[in-house]
Order: structure tokens, then sequence, then C-alpha cells
């Protein structure tokens, strides 16, 4: 120890951040309030404004075409959620929906964009990848921390602390459908004499669309695994009521809510896997 | 000018490719240099022009080059060396954006397999190449249903690619390169993939539409009797080198070296040689000058039985045999008119070996080779039997 002093990689980091912190300061406070807001007009005064037999009924029939209609999803999908209700975790169900959405909306609009880029470049590829493989190995709590630095508590750390847990998925599997893509395909489209962008929109994003929409159903469910601990820093909904029950040591309330982050993952995930056909697959 | 003109064209695969450039000058083998330098050798100063409206076919086996080739010529690869000039103008020398526009007006090409955009229906397929050219939708629309009808799939045009069979597919890739209407086709292997069957209907639907099109094709195949099929004129590619460029005939009967010679050896001759080929120099009589006598004498002579009759102008009048000429004699007639028979096999200088097979049995004495009714020649039954097994290709002038 003597000769190697402790290099001081934890007041490197705060450092780090708190310059980002400053630098950025109209921006954070930007979205800290006014996305903020946003959030919360949209779970509160939109989301569950709706009645809950009407919100049920829409999810219903949307499942009932996502299913190619048949009636299993549709089943599960009202029994769960007139389930939820019934325990009386609408609002908190309301909540967690809403930060699932838009933490999966977030890293989808980030993440595409990266794998398009990676899958276009060698050497973004080889830059990335290990920036990703830390990103998901990084334990989820660490985000919490400069989630709280630079948003303070509430929804938007929440949201800011799932995308990047959330995002490496779309981005690896947005490089990889576009790597995928034969390459006589690419040299199909090549001898035609496409452009950059008309190769990529017409061609290689299509035939990418089942790789990338996994992706993005992994991402989804990263994000909902997110909800409880995001709750750790005052995010509302289901994941809040799980950490209120383990405070007070509650087991009942706590598997209660727990079936509600099930049953909403469950939903979600069929939804999003049944989005996932291509044109010209044969059945 | 040739609307494909190639010249000392290379392709050197991996680092420091212009380096064992070098060791092409010095002759090295593809090998020594894989060995030497590590890179491989996929073309090695190709030379060749294209004339318009004609089917150039690149023949060799597999690992030769050959797609290596095509592909330099619409600059898919990046030479190391030489130039591809189209219609006069250097594609090494353009820009991005110019040589989009030559692909997308001048050059269009079929792929070995298929490579069809599989979530887009045939339609969307055979409209690829004009999409990309912002046209509007109708009208690209028109043209690629136009092109589809014209290689027969009219009718399956809201069907994706993975519901159509091989054949198939190969036909809309066609179609997909026909919509653009190009001047040039590059169709790499376009058949290999296909069942015999099928293939032999591609090939004779190629030809066909070449009939109307007129287009300059570039054609790959490793199939002699493809090439031999479709190609005005073939050039041999061996280990990145092309080893001889000539007609199908001047190739099967010339082959520049033993790798050509090996590979015309399988050929099914019958298919590709005609009376021309086996036919040799008939000894005739003149009907209006020579009598019995001169017959007998010409006949001993060469150790005839029989012997064709003309008239001056060698139209053909019949044959006299040896028996019946010598009888003439004993009776002192002096002509030929009374003892000449007909019954002539009669084919023209482009049957087919496998027709000639077929007629020689029935003919007594050779076979008449004829044009507009003047003999141009006779056939006799060894050199068909010879011809076929491939011992020995006689030339005109060589027997008589
Ligand atoms: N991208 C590449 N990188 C390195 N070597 C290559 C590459 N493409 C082709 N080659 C080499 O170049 C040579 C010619 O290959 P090419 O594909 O042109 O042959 P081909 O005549 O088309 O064969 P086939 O009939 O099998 O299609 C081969 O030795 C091959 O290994
Ligand atoms: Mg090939």
């Amino acid at each position: 120890m003597g000769i190697f002093p402790e290099i001081p990689v934890a007041e490197w980091i705060t450092a780090a951040t708190e310059g980002i912190q400053e630098a950025l300061k109209p921006i954070f406070t930007f979205l800290r309030e006014d996305f903020g807001d946003f959030i919360e007009v949209f779970a509160e005064d939109w989301l569950m404004n709706v009645p809950i037999w009407l919100f049920i009924l829409i999810v219903a029939v949307l499942a009932f075409f996502a299913s190619g209609k048949k009636f299993g999803l549709v089943a599960f999908t009202v029994i769960g959620l007139w389930f939820v209700a019934n325990q009386g975790l609408w609002e908190e169900l309301m909540n967690t929906f809403t930060l699932v959405i838009f933490a999966s909306l977030i890293s989808v609009i980030i993440g595409v964009p990266f794998g398009i880029w990676m899958a276009k470049s060698k050497a973004v590829e080889n830059i990335l990848t290990p920036v990703l493989d830390f990103m998901q190995t990084m334990p989820a709590f660490v985000y919490l921390i400069p989630a709280v630095a630079f948003f303070g508590i509430g929804m938007v750390p929440g949201v800011f602390a799932s995308v990047i847990f959330a995002t490496p998925p779309t981005v690896r599997f947005t490089n990889l459908g576009i790597r995928q893509v034969s390459g006589e395909l690419v040299e199909a489209a090549d001898s035609f004499g496409t452009t950059g962008a008309q190769k990529l929109f017409k061609v290689q994003l299509p035939m990418a669309k089942k790789t990338i929409m996994a992706g993005i159903n992994q991402t989804v469910m990263l994000a909902l695994s997110m909800v409880v601990i995001a709750s750790m820093i005052g995010a509302k909904g289901l994941g809040q009521s799980v950490i209120t029950a383990l405070q007070r040591a509650q087991v009942g309330p706590g598997f209660v809510a727990g079936f509600g982050i099930v049953i909403l993952a469950i939903i979600i995930d069929r939804f999003t896997q049944n989005l996932n056909t291509q044109r010209g697959d044969n059945p | 000018m040739p609307v494909i003109d190639v010249k000392d064209l290379s392709k050197i695969f991996g680092k420091n490719a212009k380096k064992a450039t070098k060791y092409l000058d010095e002759g090295l083998s593809k090998e020594e240099i894989l060995k030497k330098t590590g890179n491989t050798v996929g073309v090695n100063r190709a030379t060749f022009s294209v004339e318009e409206g004609e089917i150039f076919v690149i023949m060799g086996l597999s690992g030769s080059g050959k797609s290596t080739l095509v592909r330099l010529v619409n600059r898919l690869i990046e030479p190391t060396e030489g130039s591809v000039m189209i219609d006069g103008q250097d594609l090494a020398k353009m820009d991005n954006k110019s040589l989009r526009e030559v692909r997308r007006k001048k050059l269009s090409m079929v792929f070995q397999r298929f490579a069809l955009f599989p979530h887009r229906t045939i339609l969307e397929n055979a409209e690829f190449g004009l999409e990309i050219q912002n046209i509007d939708k109708e009208e690209r629309r028109k043209k690629a249903q136009e092109s589809l009808e014209m290689v027969g799939l009219g009718d399956y045009i809201h069907q994706f690619p993975g519901q159509l069979s091989g054949g198939m597919q190969q036909r809309v890739g066609l179609a997909r390169a026909l919509a653009n209407d190009p001047e040039v086709l590059l169709m790499d292997e376009a058949f290999s993939a296909l069942d015999p069957l099928i293939r032999k209907e591609m090939q004779d639907e190629l030809l066909e539409l070449q009939e109307s099109m007129k287009k300059t094709i570039l054609f790959i195949t490793h199939d002699l009797d493809e090439a031999l099929r479709i190609g005005d004129r073939i050039a041999l590619m061996k280990d990145g080198k092309i080893v001889q460029i000539g007609t199908p005939e001047e190739i099967l009967i010339n082959p520049a070296n033993d790798y050509v010679e090996k590979f015309v050896e399988d050929v099914d001759r019958s298919k590709v040689l005609t009376a021309e080929h086996i036919m040799k120099r008939p000894e005739t009589v003149d009907i209006e000058k020579h009598g019995p006598r001169a017959a007998l004498e010409r006949m001993r002579k060469e150790g005839l039985s029989s012997i064709y009759v003309t008239d001056a102008k060698r139209n053909l009048k019949g044959y006299v045999t040896a028996d019946d000429v010598s009888e003439a004699v004993k009776n002192e007639e002096d002509n030929l008119k009374n003892i000449l028979r007909t019954d002539i096999v009669e084919v023209s200088e482009d049957t087919s070996m496998h027709e000639i097979f077929n007629v020689i049995h029935d003919a007594t004495v050779p076979v008449a080779v004829t044009e507009d009714g003047r003999l141009k020649g006779i056939i006799v039954r060894g050199a068909v039997i010879a011809a076929l097994s491939g011992s020995e290709v006689s030339l005109n002038g060589d027997l008589s």
C-alpha cells in the first residue's frame, strides 16, 4: 500500500459528475421540471382519468388484434387488469406503466440510431461493445446515484436510470440485425445503385426488423425490471408498494404488488412479441 | 466501341495487395503468391471486350475468379489494377454519384442465389431498381409488371419470394434486372442453382428474350454445355487468368491448352459439332464432261465403290456405283445418265451430329452435305463415330 498511494478514482468520478451537472444544468433543469411535469400529467391527468372499465376494454381490443384475433391474450389481459384494480393498485399500475413507456421509448429512440451507427462502422462497434457490456453488468442500483445527483428524486431520475440500464439490448440487436442481412442482398441493393439511406431504409432495416423487435422486447422487460429499484428514489408505482411492504415486513401486500408487476410484464411482453412479424415470412 | 472494355484488370485480396502485383509480373502462380504473401489472386490481368448485343460467357471452375471478375465490372469490389470502361467511361474514375447513375441506368445484375428481398412482394422486388430512381409509383409498377409478364410470372405479383419455386425466383431476379431496361446484363451463374430441366428452359427463354431485347450480356457459368449453348463468345478462366477467348467452335476445335482441352473433353460433342466439322471434300465426276470410262478410272484410282455426280456448277445430280459403271463400259455407253441413282441422304452444313448419326445408318453411300442443291462435302460413317467418341475431330481440309 505504502508504495502505491490509493488512486482517487472515486473522487474523479464524483468530480466528473459534478462537472457534468454544472455544465448541463439548463438541460437537467428542463428535464427535471418540464419533462417531469409532462410525465405527471400523462400518468395522473390522462391515464388515471380514463375509467378503468374503458381502459381494460381498449387494451383487450388491442390484444385481440395484436395476437392475431385469438382470445387467450384477451382473456389474460381482462382478468389480470381487473385483478390489479380489485386489489386497489390501479393508480400504482398507471404510474409504473408510464415509467416503462417513457423509459422504453427513450431507449429505443436512442438505441436504434446507435445500433445503426455500430452496424455501419467497425470502429464504432469496437468502441461501443465494451461500453454496452459495462452498462449492462454494472449493478443497476449504481445508476440511481448520478440520477439523483442530476434530477433529484421522483419519476425523472427513475426514467433516466431505467434508460441507461435498458438501452443496450436495442443497440446490440439493431447492430446484429443489420449485420445479419446477407451480403448478397446488400450487394444486390448496391448493384441497383442505392444510396446509403435507401439501402438502410429499404433493405437493411426492414430485414432486421425481427431482430430489432426482439431487442426492443428485451429493453422493455429490462425497463420494467427497474421499476422496483427506481422506486427507491421516489418513482411512484407498484415498485413503491413493494418497497413499503418490505420496510413493514408485510408479506401479503408485497406479493400482491409483485403480482401486479408480473401481470404488466406478461401483457407487455406478449404485445411486443406479437407485433414482431415480418412481411414475407413463411407461416 | 465495345460496351464493356476490360483491360489488364486484376484483383488481389488481402493486405498489401499492390505489392503482390509484382509477383504477377514475374509470372508466379496463384499458389506461390498465396504462400509468399498470404494474398489471394482473384483476377489476374484479365483483358476482354464485349460488343453491343453480344452474349459473352465467362466460364471456369469453382474459384477461378468468375464472380470476382463480374463484381469488378460493376465495381461492387475495387480493382487492384487495370481498368473497366463502360461505354467508354472509366468506372474507376467515377465518383459515387456517377457510379450510382451507371448502375441505375446501364448495368443490372442477376445473382446466383437470386438475392431477392424476402420482405418485398414479387412486384415490389421487380420494381426495386426503378423505385430507387424515384420513378413514380404508377409508372414503375407498370414497367415491373411488364417485365414480370415477359418472364411468365404475371400471375404471381403479390406473392412473396418464399412462396415461389427456385426456377420462379430466378425469373424474378431476371425480371428485376430487366425492369430497369439496362444496356448490360451481368449474370453471375444465374442458372446454376436450377435443376437441369428448368435450367435448359431458362437458357432457351434467355435466348428467346435476347432475340427481341438485344442486350449486351456478360454471362458467368461453370458449365461448358451452358456456355456453348448461349455464348456468342466464351472466355475460359483459370486461377484468375483468362486462358482463351473464342467462339464456341473455336474453343472446341482448337483448345488453347491442356486446361481448356480437359474442359472440352467432357462435352457432349454431338450437340455442338455439325456436319460442317466432319465432312470431307468429295470426289465427283461431271455429268456433262465425264462418261463411264472416266468415272471408272477415277474410282479405281481413289479406291471408291461409288462416286457422286454433279454438273459443272457442282449441283448434285446423283451417284453411280462401280458395278453399274463397269456394266456401262462393257455396253459401250458414253453417258452416265442411264445408270444415275438418286436415293441420297442429304443434310445441310449445320445439321447436328445427333441427326447425322440417326440418318447415316440408312445410307448406302456417304451422306451428302448440300446447300441449295450444291454439293459441299460428304460424310462417311467412320468420321461420325470418331467425332462422337471425341478421339479425332477432322477439320475441313484435313481428309480428302
Ligand atoms: N472477399 C474475398 N476475400 C478473399 N478472397 C476472396 C474473396 N472473394 C473471393 N476470393 C478468392 O478469389 C478467388 C476467386 O473467387 P471467385 O468467387 O471469384 O470464384 P468463382 O470463379 O466465382 O467460383 P465459384 O464458381 O465457386 O463461384 C478464390 O480463390 C477465392 O478464395
Ligand atoms: Mg462465383
